[in-house]
């Protein structure tokens, strides 16, 4: 469990993280969502104690990250694939690691093996590419087979293959009852992998809940309805609370309201109906609204404010 | 690369926790860190090639000058000579080694990678330290044995040769006397038909011997945890070592343009100045400005200790 609370982190003039309020609970995917800059891998950086904060606090199982036992036995992280030094083999990387946490040796063998990386285990991690990187890296989250692993960006310029690949490795890791962290700036990404969702932009939290109540609660779930008697049933909507737009071929997009309680108008106006359809935004379409309205808030104007009644 | 389609992160269970990841973990991590890069066997070679292979060079170079001049044989430190690349380059490749330490994790990210495995800084830190201290130590002392043994070994028929092992006696003053009056006393080669006649000794014992060799391995090893706490402080490896060589290089040589008795105020208080006491072995033939070995390794060991802490404080305080 990583309970962050009231954390803050500038850089200079610049605010990265603003008083950002959050917990990751376990077993589940959490991912961590925000426009490139919004601050996710600051917060990272916080939590794992490499970045002091300003303000604020950040625990994991309720402790300080510096004063975990076996930091490696409760976390592992992979920030940055290429932080390593690549003039090392890749078992000696491991092995430095291991060491640190007083982890058996054979555990390297063992994790080398897991993500498919024992016949270059010699080699230097020089001449890896990309994907062969991120699976050291996440080799080396997997050491002290900890409860919490978190991932920065960890799909960020792999192929299709390493994208599946890593996409199984968290939804496998949560089965497990781990809890996953995982931060992208690519929605279709958190649509295959998160059950929950974080969401941040310019360093505030934007919204907390799980992808279905996102995806739901987003202003882009509609009722798209069609009808011959659009002015009686704008007027019959609107009347119960409900906002609508016309769309330009005709149909009224109707928000607010569920289709039955439309149809439910509808039949007692004596309305007829052409068409009734929920309309359920994308992950990525709610995305943008979201954070697209948050570019539009200025400093001083409580961003988190727009997410009011998001997690319906 | 093999592809998974079936994936089970299962591994073989953990012995269980006990205690929490301390210094012999760090240790054991850090040795694992300085011995599995090239860079370290290259600097490592470089240190021994140049400290050995450049000493005996020198050495050569003034044996070879008795038969043009034996009064050089005067005062002659043998011991001095035969380590004088090891304390003056040497020490050099040490900084470099002692700084790519701390600032390899910076240039690479490794740190990252690091801290988040053991968070707690300062035994990072001071396992990083006592990793590179022992090493620098034990390689510095094999160094400077071998430069030693080897210097000796090519002025063995000059008569004037240093020794471990037994009492040397060495002549104190050459008198150069020539037939035609003016010619004697001129730099390079003897002229025809002067003599030297050699007076007074000194009588040099293989404790004193010892002392230098060991004393300069030991200013070495001080350099080194200098230039580790010049690394930690500026986490840039070009910009470290450039600092570092200033430090033991360029401002000694900057420092003989100020007037004397400023500049004998100075010079003493230097991180290098030790090493050109450490290593003489001839009574009264060191700068007479400069305290004894003992002192000014402690002035050496102060600079060590004052970046050290620095560094300390720093990696310590500032966001990785």
């Amino acid at each position: 469990m990583i309970e962050v609370q009231g954390l803050t982190k500038r850089y200079g003039e610049k605010t990265a993280v603003d008083e950002l309020t959050f917990g990751i609970e376990p077993g589940k995917v959490t991912g961590f969502l925000g426009p490139n800059g919004a601050g996710k891998t600051t917060t990272m950086r916080c939590i794992l104690g490499l970045d002091y904060p300003d303000a604020g606090t950040v625990t994991v199982d309720g402790r300080d990250y510096h004063d975990l036992g076996y930091p490696m036995r409760e976390v592992g992280a992979l920030l940055d694939a290429k932080a390593v030094h690549g003039g090392r083999s890749a078992y000696n990387h491991l092995l430095c690691l291991a060491q640190t946490n007083n982890l058996p040796k054979r555990r390297v063998g063992e994790v080398l093996e897991l993500v498919g990386l024992s016949e270059v285990a010699k080699k230097r991690s020089k001449g890896f590419s990309l994907g062969m990187s991120q699976r050291l890296g996440i080799a080396a989250t997997l050491l002290g087979d900890p409860r919490v692993l978190m991932f920065d960006e960890p799909v960020n310029g792999l192929d299709p293959e390493g994208i599946l690949w890593i996409r199984n490795l968290m939804k496998a890791l949560a089965a497990e009852g781990r809890t996953v962290f995982v931060s992208s700036h690519l929605m279709s990404e958190m649509e295959y992998t998160a059950d929950h969702l974080i969401v941040i932009g310019r360093g505030k939290l934007i919204a907390d809940c799980s992808m279905s109540e996102f995806i739901a609660g987003s202003s882009g779930a509609a009722v798209r309805v069609r009808t011959p008697m659009a002015e009686e049933l704008i007027k019959g909507v609107t009347a119960e609370g409900a906002t609508t737009a016309t769309d330009d071929d005709g149909a009224i997009e109707v928000r607010g309201m569920t289709a039955g309680a439309v149809g439910d108008i509808a039949f007692d106006q004596g309305i007829r109906l052409h068409e009734l359809t929920t309309v359920h935004a994308s992950l990525e379409e709610a995305f943008m609204e979201l954070t697209a309205s948050s570019v539009e808030y200025h400093a001083g104007v409580p961003v988190a404010a727009t997410t009011s009644g998001s997690g319906a | 690369m093999a592809t998974m389609t079936t994936l089970n992160t299962r591994l073989s269970p953990l012995p269980p926790a006990t205690g929490r990841a301390g210094l012999r973990g760090a240790i054991a991590s850090e040795f694992t860190k300085i011995r599995s890069v090239r860079s370290t066997y290259w600097t490592l070679a470089a240190l021994l090639v140049v400290s050995i292979g450049i000493g005996a060079a020198i050495t050569g170079g003034t044996e070879a000058s008795f038969s043009h001049n034996p009064a050089n044989k005067a005062a002659f430190d043998a011991t001095q000579i035969s380590l004088i690349a090891f304390f003056e380059i040497g020490q050099l490749i040490i900084a470099v080694i002692a700084a790519m330490a701390i600032t390899s994790e910076y240039s690479t990210g490794m740190i990252r990678t690091s801290l988040t495995a053991q968070p707690r800084r300062g035994t990072v830190y001071a396992a990083k330290a006592i990793v590179l201290t022992s090493l620098t130590l034990i390689v510095s002392l094999i160094t400077s044995f071998i430069a030693f043994f080897v210097g000796q070994a090519l002025l063995s028929s000059s008569g004037v040769s240093a020794s471990l092992f037994h009492s040397v006696t060495i002549p104190q003053n050459a008198n150069v006397t020539c037939p035609q009056k003016g010619l004697g006393g001129g730099g390079g080669g003897l002229p025809p038909g002067c003599k030297v006649v050699f007076s007074g000794t000194y009588v040099i014992s293989p404790s004193t011997v010892l002392l230098a060799i060991i004393g300069c391995a030991l200013f070495v090893t001080l350099v080194a945890i200098l230039a580790f706490g010049i690394g930690a402080i500026v986490r840039h490896t070009a910009g470290a070592i450039a600092i570092a060589i200033a430090a033991l290089f360029i401002i000694p040589v900057l420092e003989q343009a100020l007037p004397n008795q400023w500049r004998w105020d100075i010079m003493r208080f230097l991180p290098d100045a030790a090493n050109r006491v450490v290593s003489v072995t001839i009574p009264g033939s060191a700068d007479p400005h400069l305290w004894s070995a003992w002192p000014q390794l402690g002035v050496t060991a102060l600079w060590a200790a004052a970046l050290f802490a620095g560094g300390a404080y720093l990696f310590r305080k500032r966001d990785a």
